[in-house]
């Protein structure tokens, strides 16, 4: 049967499952349209109120579900606008596919309207990207992408279609098949053992879960395999879901603004064992310190992150969870006790508390504690910056992709997309975004998507007045001088939310956010709680950059 | 740790974009190419890269898990010593009656090859080491270079083997 391009597309993307897509029409990606249109009953299209919007709702909707976001934008701006999203993707290893047309073939290279060469654009921010020059090339294309964004570490793909390319048509065979050769990940007996001689030498384990353990779908393999060997399990921002907050063995995350538990027991431990993680400079700060008194053991499905920032004394490549498998099933159980109960001790310590004043502020503490008393277990996404490690802290997540965020990236903005994206991908479950006065000017043309769609997100904004990280660190470290970080808007967030058709509500006393949480509970459309909070709330604990536990600052 | 001048072999898909991807991922991590050549194969849909980079040896094997990452890259290895090493040059050199004699013996010496000449000027085709190539415009320099062009260094490893067939251990297929 002869189809076109656009029809290929479709069929293409139905056949992998798709049935949600985010988007911005355009003129280069009329074709793609007008055959969404006819299947508009098998692919549910979301359009945005801007494209970025739509890769984060992509990006977003695959953190919570483990598939594929698409997203689809027109040729020029419509390319360029879903850039920032990709590369939040790409640096949190989440697999997206963006498909963007693209003026026909025969006017690229002539500074065509509309036309950019997004394909050299995304190069260095994609897994991979391809420009369809032939109509036949497509099928294979499309599957091509669909593999490599999920093959190994996960990451985006984007496809350029040029307009004559998707009018085009070609002979289809829907069931023809295609072979992509995987990395060899095989696992010798003789590596496992090694790594084991490692593991059982060591009296001070610790544990150090990345991303890569929530996207491996390995949490209950990890739990087994930290009770076996007695060690605790501190994470990183993108592996704070990976363990329920919880556990017993759960220290919390680690890092510059890591719980102080997490950094002392990485400073005492004399085995490291690093799981999918991937040694943020944020995450270690000074690199030299960070292992000067144990050795590293490093698991992860990319050779290319062993030896990177970090040099292990032993190392395991393959997915997570075939890792841990493989290692339960040789590994006795360890009596690491004299250590457990130090590291209990440490998390029970006066230094591990997370202090907050209890005067019956509004304070970050108390709100989003509050937020999760009364909604209960939400789906939580953030935006970047002092709100973003707040949540990251006082938020007790119970369960693996219920969190989503920018880690890698630190994206301004990420957040409305991605509630809205998450929230879709979770069948309008209820959402939570937490976001601050900064961060929501960026992005805050979403609620229009929020609201057409009638999505069950609540907005917990912070308003502090200020670029609350960016301030802080201009109270730290640049002599108080807050160069254009005190924001002075005059923004009515509640009317502003209800301008749109959201509720919004406005609250400063602890009193009044209980009411309205008690409120938006049963509420399932978009709502707005805008909260005043204190200039001068800073996040802490905090390892200044580049320091270690002995640089920590806890108050 | 001192740097040290590698070679990387690279097989690649002779495809749209892939010198871009090769050259954009050096620029995006921050290696320095410093020698790079390119060219088709037996197989045409395979190009072949020589890239030589001057680096400490643990970033030698990041840079080479790094483009094993590339979907593009269909094969990479590394050598320092045990690869024959050429390029070729031509150069254009300005001569008189008086001293062509003599520039004609530096030629010789060399093994290059006169591959055009006209009353003031003459192109030589030269191939060898990247050293005996700048050795060669050193002898030369004081004739009067007019202009040259080199193709960068190629490069095969010694013995039986092929960069193909070494690559297949780190696939299933």
């Amino acid at each position: 049967m002869k189809l076109t391009g656009a029809q290929i597309l479709i069929k293409e993307l139905m056949a992998c499952g798709v049935n949600e897509i985010f988007g911005y029409p355009g003129g280069s990606v009329l074709d793609i349209y007008d055959e969404l249109y006819l299947n508009r009953d098998v692919i549910k299209h979301y359009t945005t109120a801007h494209e970025q919007g739509a890769t984060h709702a992509a990006d977003a909707y695959a953190r919570v579900l483990s598939k594929t976001g698409v997203v689809i934008a027109t040729s020029g701006p419509g390319a360029t606008n879903l850039v920032t999203g990709i590369a939040t993707a790409y640096l949190d290893s989440v697999p997206l596919l963006a498909i963007t047309g693209n003026v026909s073939t025969k006017l690229i290279g002539r500074d065509s309207f509309q036309e950019v060469n997004i394909v050299g654009i995304t190069m260095p921010i994609t897994k991979h990207n391809y420009i369809v020059r032939d109509v036949g090339e497509l099928q294979k294309t499309i599957r091509e992408a669909f593999f490599v964004a999920n093959e190994g570490r996960p990451g985006p793909v984007l496809i350029d279609i040029p307009k004559d390319i998707q009018r085009a048509s070609v002979e289809y065979d829907p069931k023809k098949e295609f072979i992509f050769t995987k990395k060899n990940t095989a696992i010798t007996k003789a590596e496992i053992e090694n790594i084991v001689q490692l593991l059982v030498k060591a009296k001070r384990p610790y544990i150090y879960v990345g991303g890569g353990v929530v996207i491996s779908d390995a949490t209950d393999l990890l739990i087994e395999f930290a009770k076996r060997l007695e060690a605790p399990i501190a994470t990183s921002l993108m592996g704070l879901t990976a363990v329920p907050a919880q556990h017993k063995l759960a220290l919390g995350m680690a890092g510059m603004h890591g719980r102080y538990a997490a950094s002392k027991a990485l400073a005492e431990c004399d085995l490291l064992i690093a799981v999918g993680v991937r040694f943020s400079d944020r995450a270690t700060g000074n690199k030299e310190m960070f292992i000067k008194n144990c050795k590293v053991i490093q698991f992860d499905i990319d050779r290319a992150e062993i030896n990177k920032n970090i040099k292990p004394d032993g190392f395991l490549i393959g997915d997570i969870k075939e890792i841990l498998k493989k290692l339960l099933d040789v590994m006795p159980s360890q009596d690491n006790s004299q250590w457990i109960n130090r590291v209990y001790k440490l998390k029970e310590s006066h230094e591990n508390e997370l202090k907050s004043p209890n005067d019956g502020s509004l304070t970050p503490k108390y709100i989003i504690e509050t937020v999760q008393s009364i909604l209960g277990d939400t789906l939580v996404s953030t935006d970047v910056g002092q709100h973003q490690m707040w949540t990251a802290q006082y938020y007790r997540f119970s369960k693996p992709r219920t969190f989503v965020t920018s880690g890698g990236l630190g994206t301004m903005g990420y957040g409305m997309g991605a509630a809205i994206g998450a929230s879709i991908g979770k069948k309008k479950q209820k959402t939570v975004l937490f976001t601050s006065d900064g961060s929501f000017h960026m992005n805050l043309n979403e609620l229009v998507t929020m609201v057409s769609n009638d999505l069950p997100i609540v907005i917990v904004l912070f308003d502090n007045n200020a670029l609350g990280m960016v301030r802080q660190w201009q109270t730290m470290f640049y002599n108080k001088h807050y160069s254009e970080t005190t924001l002075n808007r005059k923004t009515d967030y509640a009317s502003l939310a209800v301008a749109f058709g959201a509720k919004g509500y406005r609250v400063k006393t602890t009193d009044e956010l209980i009411s309205v949480l008690n409120e938006v509970k049963s509420i399932d459309t978009p709502c707005l709680i805008h909260c005043v909070i204190d200039s001068d709330e800073n996040v802490f604990p905090m390892i200044p950059p580049n320091g270690t536990i002995n640089d920590i600052i806890i108050k | 740790m001192e740097n040290k001048k590698y070679a990387l072999f690279l097989l690649v898909a002779n495809r749209y974009g892939v010198l871009m991807r090769i050259s954009g991922l050096f620029a995006k991590r921050g290696y320095n190419i410093d020698n790079l050549s390119v060219g088709r194969t037996q197989d045409t849909d395979i190009s072949r890269m020589t890239v030589v980079v001057e680096c400490e040896e643990s970033l030698l094997e990041q840079i080479v898990q790094q483009l094993r990452k590339l979907i593009d890259v269909i094969a990479v290895e590394s050598a320092s010593t045990e690869s024959v090493m050429r390029e070729l040059m031509l150069i254009k050199i300005s001569h008189t009656s008086e001293n062509s004699g003599h520039l004609m013996q530096v030629i010789n010496i060399f093994r290059g090859r006169v591959v055009d000449m006209s009353t003031q000027s003459l192109i030589v085709e030269i191939t060898g080491q990247e050293d005996k190539l700048n050795a060669f415009i050193k002898c030369v320099e004081g004739f009067g270079i007019i202009e040259l062009s080199r193709t960068g260094i190629t490069a095969l490893i010694r013995g039986g083997s092929s960069l193909l067939e070494s690559s297949k251990t780190y696939y299933d297929n």
